[in-house]
């Protein structure tokens, strides 16, 4: 990590990591991957997260399943948590509620390898600034 | 400086930008209520948290109620000061406050002279709504040598926390815990006796209700006059004279030196003698003491420690032992006044009327809280009998001659008793900051150079100046003077001492705002800091109208020195006049 | 990969069932199963859409469309038309009520404008322990902006015309403070975040810190570039252990990166950052306070004048601003001053994060523009009340709030209109009361953190809190008279009129507005001694219910005063005036006929 000397600098990072270039240095196409991200702020954490996110990593890698996960902040859906997003490549991400490990576990058989929406989605239902 | 024009309850008024609007109103003889607001102006002491919210005033276009004693005045200011809101605002908060201050009045040691009282009557409070459920905050009872704290009677005005934080700078006091439990107390709640206190008695002082006061030690001096076992010496203060008036409805600065041997003599004491005897005898040990480390210094003597700091305030002793331990040899080793008295009592003047030291009760009547403490010191007794048996103070010693019917107004004047009651008017003015140097001056002068001063008031060395410094022709030798009265204005000069960087010969050091006569155990000025102005005055004309003006004339004590002690500095003297002192550090917060 | 080509979201929210969506899903299968479609299309429940005003809600995916108040008659045709031909069923679409046009595709839809997340806009979508995600999303670059192409007093100037008001509760104008901090000459000055959310139920600041750190370091630096100050402090309550972790990530990388520290982003520019920690009191959210802790001194506020602007940290002209006031600024910055202006009222610009708790449904963090109304955010957002309970109030504003009835649900939300009605913004705590709350022991409920969390300072709020409580307390306990609430108004109101700083000033404001809007519960706790809601237990009484008495005479037997009269195999009567509600009677009856109410 050097520093960032200048705005044309610090809009060139941006680029790279936009386009994805950063990760396909790294060997991988994030477009082309399974992306899990596990709401982890305190009350995510204090609801189980970070087992969620141990057990889907872990399984994900097991199970042989291409994938990239992430801990983000909060989703906002305190009376679901834990949450997590499910975006498949080419499909719209979906997220889940209430993911323990039984559940985490039921996403990566139906939905994760198979397609099969199971129960907990939570509707996004707000608009997020680019 | 720009002037601003608002309207006060009608009435144009025009004052300096920056003025509070409680200042403008009192400027129109509109006296706004005030409780925790507290303004020693010459002493640059103001206590403004806008705690009590007892100012509270109707500004127009405000929100809410403002504290007058904390909003300064705006161009075009609308300001209503008893309207319907203003006075029940009012109202209903000083019932908050009595609703959790404690009925017990009648045998409150500040009945009759307790802000909260004055203000209660003032908005004539007839009944606490809901007293009789509602909670009351309690807190333990901490004594300590001089002061008592009773906390349940605490109304955060937060100024004695001022007096020891801001202008002491002993941080022995602060508010502790939160909201309802908020009080203020030492650290962690601990006793006064294992803080940094000093016991200047300063919290004391301005405290508005009975949540801080003096041990009172009265019962004990009725119980010593009635025993015919004792024979009952008394000493009084230079600063108890120019106070004492107070306490019976005299003008501020009325002296009754006269009016107060009386009642003395009439309350039974047998021996009515004068601090300023032992004054004038601090004078010559510790002018000599001066005198000597002088010379040594002139003479190239690199281990001599100066400047020389004047010990004889039990307060400014306190606050050094815990703040400057390591400056313990720069002070002088003389005893106070007071000790050094109750050690001739006890010896010289035992002897000569053939009374044992232990059938011997010494009574000091002192300006001062810390004199209780500093009494019974172990270092100032013998055999566990001490030199000064104990300090009553100022408004103590009222309360006793209240008690015992007399009316100091009425009293005819009398005189001291000899021999330890004669002095020189330099003893006089240890009551008031400058004046221990200034006397000190008047006797090193005279024995440094062998001449007899032409003009013997060092008028530059008075004043109300927090920290002063002067510099006196001693025929050709400039001695620099410092003098600094507050312990945080007494911290300055010793921060400078410790780092090597002070330029004084001699420093006067009184814990005590305007010295003595501003002590913790006087009338209470009920911040009214002109009274302190009235005290010093008297102080001085008293000292104006002796005769005997120079410690080293008054003849009972060169009688003293020929008769018992020898010479300044003798073995004797040392025994019975010097001390050292104590690295304190260690004794606080050990419970 | 997946075996369906399309799915059937079906809302299960509580609004949406009770509208028989989960018929409707049955019938959806049906149909499916009829067409031999189940092995291609998916039909699932979800959680509640929020939008349980339009209700049914069906969601097709992968094409997004929308369709609402769905019925089950409705399934064939959906799925005939949608699902086989491919062609959406009109007149079930979402019909945007300002254009009158079918929305096809539920990314079009104003519904989801009625969240925006501004504030939030990276919490949940970035990993927050990695700045490079933050500049992906244009991190820094405002900051970049600022630097390089802007001076202090057009970006103040900037801040000032998007209308952007502190969220911490006061709502003062950001652009306006910094300008009084800019103006203050000074050799040293000072940015400080105030992180130290009080607010019980209010966790907005602590999310974004936790989800997105580096948008408040950004900000910091780019207010420290307005006021001139080249040090910034986060003063952050020790209870937030991982976004005091997350900030220490944030704020090694940031320096890694030369976005803090000297000469940032090659101008000359130095900002850093340290943290602060706060030991949780409520009063150290008040500014002054919050710096005397900075400085090591007792938590409590001090007058104002002086402002921090003018003598804050060390005495230093000190800017304050709360995290989510700070994690605007970035955008605002990027996007404009009119872009934020053109979201929210006149006087209240942008969004406001709210944390909605309560008798609701969807409990949660939401962002909504200013203006939104609060049905909007109860019953659409919230997706409306738990149970199918009825709606009583919405507290707001927190300890210093106060609360909303019915009669204030289409009031569009913005500071004034807070006010106005008898609460207030404060830092965003929204909870949610339902007809089976008692309005006195929620009052009593705010007042009891208030006593706790007062500083002592000033004496109407030190023991006047206290004396509200008490006579709270008393009203609860059926030991109330009606000359009780006369003096509760008057101590509520002279409180709010004296006390020294915004705390005492607001504290008995749940005590007021409950007064205002629900006097006759009040008056039902002092003169019937009953809690209407009951909630208060010391007011409830034991009954005998006739019908299922059968005069068994247990209870008449257990009861120690022998209250209760009756004869044999006849209903029995409890006397109230003698009962002394040991409960004996209730645990011995085995007919469930002895009732608290």
């Amino acid at each position: 990590m050097s520093k960032i000397k200048s705005l044309a600098d610090l809009k060139k990072i941006r680029d790279e990591k936009v386009s994805g270039l950063q990760s396909r240095e790294r060997g991988e196409d994030a477009e082309n991957l399974v992306q899990v991200k596990v709401a982890m702020a305190t009350c995510g954490i204090a609801s189980g997260a970070k087992e969620t996110m141990e057990f889907i990593a872990e399984a994900l890698e097991k199970r042989g399943v291409d994938a990239v996960v992430t801990q983000v902040g909060c989703m906002g859906y305190c009376y679901a948590e834990p949450t997590i997003e499910v975006k498949l490549p080419g499909s719209e991400s979906v997220v889940f509620g209430g993911v323990n490990i039984e559940k985490a576990d039921e996403i990566i058989e139906k939905y994760i390898k198979g397609g099969e929406l199971v129960d907990g989605i939570i509707p996004v239902n707000y608009e997020t600034i680019d | 400086m720009s002037l601003v024009k608002l309207t006060i309850d009608g009435n144009k008024v025009e004052v300096p930008a920056g003025t509070t609007i409680y200042k403008a109103a009192k400027q129109m003889d509109i006296d706004i209520p005030i409780l925790c607001y507290m303004d020693l102006k010459d002493l640059n002491i103001e206590n403004k948290p806008g705690g009590c919210r007892i100012c509270s005033v109707e500004v127009e276009g405000r929100r809410n109620l403002a504290p007058s004693c904390s909003t300064d005045v705006t161009e075009g200011m609308v300001v209503k000061t008893n309207t319907m809101r203003v006075i029940n605002a009012r109202r209903t908060v000083m019932e908050l406050i009595l609703s959790d201050h404690p009925k017990d009045c009648l045998s409150c040691a500040k009945s009759g002279n307790c802000d909260l009282q004055d203000m209660a009557v003032k908005l004539g409070i007839r009944e606490i709504p809901g007293q009789e459920y509602a909670e009351m905050s309690t807190y333990r009872l901490d004594t300590s040598p001089s002061i008592i704290r009773d906390l349940d009677k605490c109304i955060m005005c937060r100024r004695c926390e001022t007096m020891c934080n801001d202008f002491q700078t002993v941080g022995a006091l602060h508010a502790v815990n939160r909201g309802f439990n908020a009080v203020v107390a030492p650290a962690f709640e601990m006793n006064l006796e294992h803080s940094p206190c000093t016991y200047c008695g300063q919290c004391v002082a301005v405290c508005p209700t009975g949540a801080l006061t003096e041990v009172d030690h009265t019962a004990k001096v009725i119980r010593a006059l009635n025993d015919p076992t004792k024979t009952v010496v008394v000493q009084t203060a230079p600063a108890v004279r120019a106070a004492l008036g107070e306490e019976f409805g005299m003008e501020p600065g009325t002296r009754v030196t006269g009016q107060m041997v009386t009642a003395l003599k009439q309350l039974g004491f047998d021996y009515v003698f004068d601090t300023d005897f032992a004054a004038d005898l601090t004078i010559m040990e510790e002018g000599t003491e001066l005198l000597g480390r002088l010379k040594k210094h002139l003479e190239g003597d690199e281990n001599v420690k100066l400047p020389i700091l004047t010990s004889c305030c039990p307060g400014w002793v306190n606050f050094f032992e815990y703040n400057f331990p390591d400056l313990k040899d720069v002070p002088s080793t003389a005893r106070s006044p007071q000790q050094m008295f109750g050690a001739i009592a006890k010896t010289y003047f035992a002897d000569k009327i053939k009374v044992d030291r232990k059938d011997m009760v010494v009574i000091s009547i002192m300006p001062c809280l810390a004199k209780k403490y500093e009494c019974q010191r172990e270092e100032f007794s013998v055999d566990g009998n001490p030199d000064v048996d104990f300090s009553i103070s100022t408004r103590e010693l009222a309360h006793l001659i209240k008690q015992a019917n007399m009316d100091l107004n009425k009293l005819k004047e009398d005189e001291f008793d000899a021999p330890l009651g004669e002095s020189s008017g330099a003893a006089v003015i240890f009551g008031a900051t400058g004046g221990v140097i200034e006397a000190a001056t008047r006797t090193a002068y005279e024995l440094h150079t062998g001449k007899t001063l032409d003009k013997i008031d060092f008028k530059q060395l008075r004043g109300m100046e927090g920290i002063r410094s002067a510099t006196v022709d001693f025929d050709g030798l400039d001695i620099n003077i410092g003098i600094a009265h507050g312990l945080g204005n007494a911290r300055k000069l010793l921060d400078e001492v410790r780092a090597g960087k002070s330029k004084y010969h001699a420093i006067e050091v009184m814990a005590c705002p305007g010295g003595c006569i501003g002590g913790g155990g006087q009338p209470l000025h009920h911040g009214d800091a002109s009274i302190l102005q009235a005290r010093i005055k008297a102080i001085y004309d008293e000292d104006e109208g002796k005769t005997i003006r120079k410690s080293h004339e008054n003849p009972y004590i060169v009688k003293l020195y020929d008769e018992f002690l020898g010479e300044p500095l003798s073995e004797k003297a040392h025994e019975l006049l010097h001390t050292h002192y104590f690295d304190k550090r260690k004794k606080i917060f050990q419970v | 990969m997946s075996k369906y080509s399309m799915h059937l979201l079906v809302c299960g929210g509580t609004g949406c069932k009770s509208q028989e969506s989960d018929i409707i899903a049955e019938k959806l299968k049906n149909e499916l199963l009829k067409q031999g479609l189940e092995e291609t299309v998916q039909v699932i429940m979800t959680g509640c859409f929020g939008f349980c005003e339009k209700g049914p809600i069906l969601k097709v995916m992968p094409d997004n469309t929308f369709y609402t108040q769905v019925k089950p008659e409705d399934a064939e045709e959906i799925v005939e038309e949608h699902v086989i031909k491919g062609r959406r069923v009109e007149r079930l679409l979402y019909t945007d009520p300002e254009t009158e046009a079918h929305v096809e595709d539920s990314k079009h839809m104003g519904f989801y404008k009625k969240q925006l997340r501004i504030a939030l806009r990276n919490c949940g979508v970035i990993d927050p322990e990695i700045i490079d995600e933050y500049i992906a999303r244009d991190g820094y670059s405002a900051l970049g902006e600022v630097l390089a192409n802007q001076t202090p007093e057009e970006t103040i100037e900037l801040m000032k015309a998007s209308g952007l008001r502190g969220r911490g509760g006061a709502g003062f104008p950001a652009g306006l403070k910094w300008d009084f901090a800019r103006k203050n000459e000074a050799d040293q000055k000072y940015v400080v975040c105030n992180a130290d959310e009080g607010d019980p139920g209010a966790f907005m600041d602590r999310s974004i810190l936790e989800g997105d750190p580096h948008s408040v370091l950004e900000a910091m630096a780019i207010v420290g570039r307005c006021i001139g100050a080249d040090m910034g402090y986060i003063y952050i309550r020790a209870e937030y252990p991982l976004a005091i972790a997350r900030l220490k990530t944030a704020i090694g990388q940031a320096r890694k990166y030369g976005l803090l520290g000297k000469d940032i982003l090659g101008s000359d520019f130095n900002f850093d950052v340290d943290l602060k920690y706060g030991a949780g009191a409520f009063v150290c959210g008040e500014e002054t306070a919050l710096i005397h802790s900075m400085e090591g001194e007792r938590g409590e506020p001090s007058l104002k004048p002086p402002f921090p602007a003018e003598s804050g940290y060390m005495g230093k002209p000190t800017n304050v601003n709360n995290v989510e006031t700070l994690a605007n600024v970035p955008v605002i910055i990027l996007k404009g001053a009119e872009w934020f202006s053109s979201i929210g009222t006149d006087t209240s610009k942008g969004t406001k994060v709210f944390a909605l708790a309560g008798k609701i449904n969807n409990v949660g963090l939401i962002e909504v523009p200013m203006g939104t109304t609060l049905r909007e955010v109860i019953f659409e957002i919230g997706g409306g009340i738990k149970d199918g309970k009825k709606f009583k109030a919405v507290q707001t504003g927190g300890p210093s709030g106060g609360c909303l009835t019915e009669k204030h649900l289409d009031m569009p939300i913005s500071y004034e209109n807070l006010v106005a009605n008898g609460s207030m913004m404060g830092s965003g705590g929204m909870i949610v009361l339902d007809e089976d709350d008692c309005m006195v022991s929620i009052a009593k409920f705010y007042l009891e953190f208030t006593v706790e969390e007062s500083c002592g300072k000033c004496a109407p709020c030190r023991i006047g809190n206290k004396r509200l409580l008490e006579l709270l307390e008393r009203i609860c306990e059926g030991k109330g008279e009606e000359s009780d609430l006369v003096r509760l108004r008057n101590l509520g109101e002279v409180i709010k009129d004296t006390s020294l700083c915004g705390l005492g000033q607001s504290s008995p404001n749940p005590v007021l507005s409950t007064m205002d809007n629900f006097y006759d519960e009040y008056l039902a706790h002092v003169v019937d001694k009953k809690c209407p809601s009951g909630v208060c237990t010391d007011l409830l009484e034991y009954f005998i219910v006739e019908e299922n008495c059968i005069g068994c005479t247990a209870c008449a037997r257990a009861c120690p005063v022998g209250c209760i009269s009756g004869e044999r195999k006849e209903p029995h009567l409890i006397n109230p005036d003698t009962c002394i509600k040991c409960g004996a009677c209730m645990e011995k009856c085995k007919f469930d006929a002895v009732i608290l109410k």
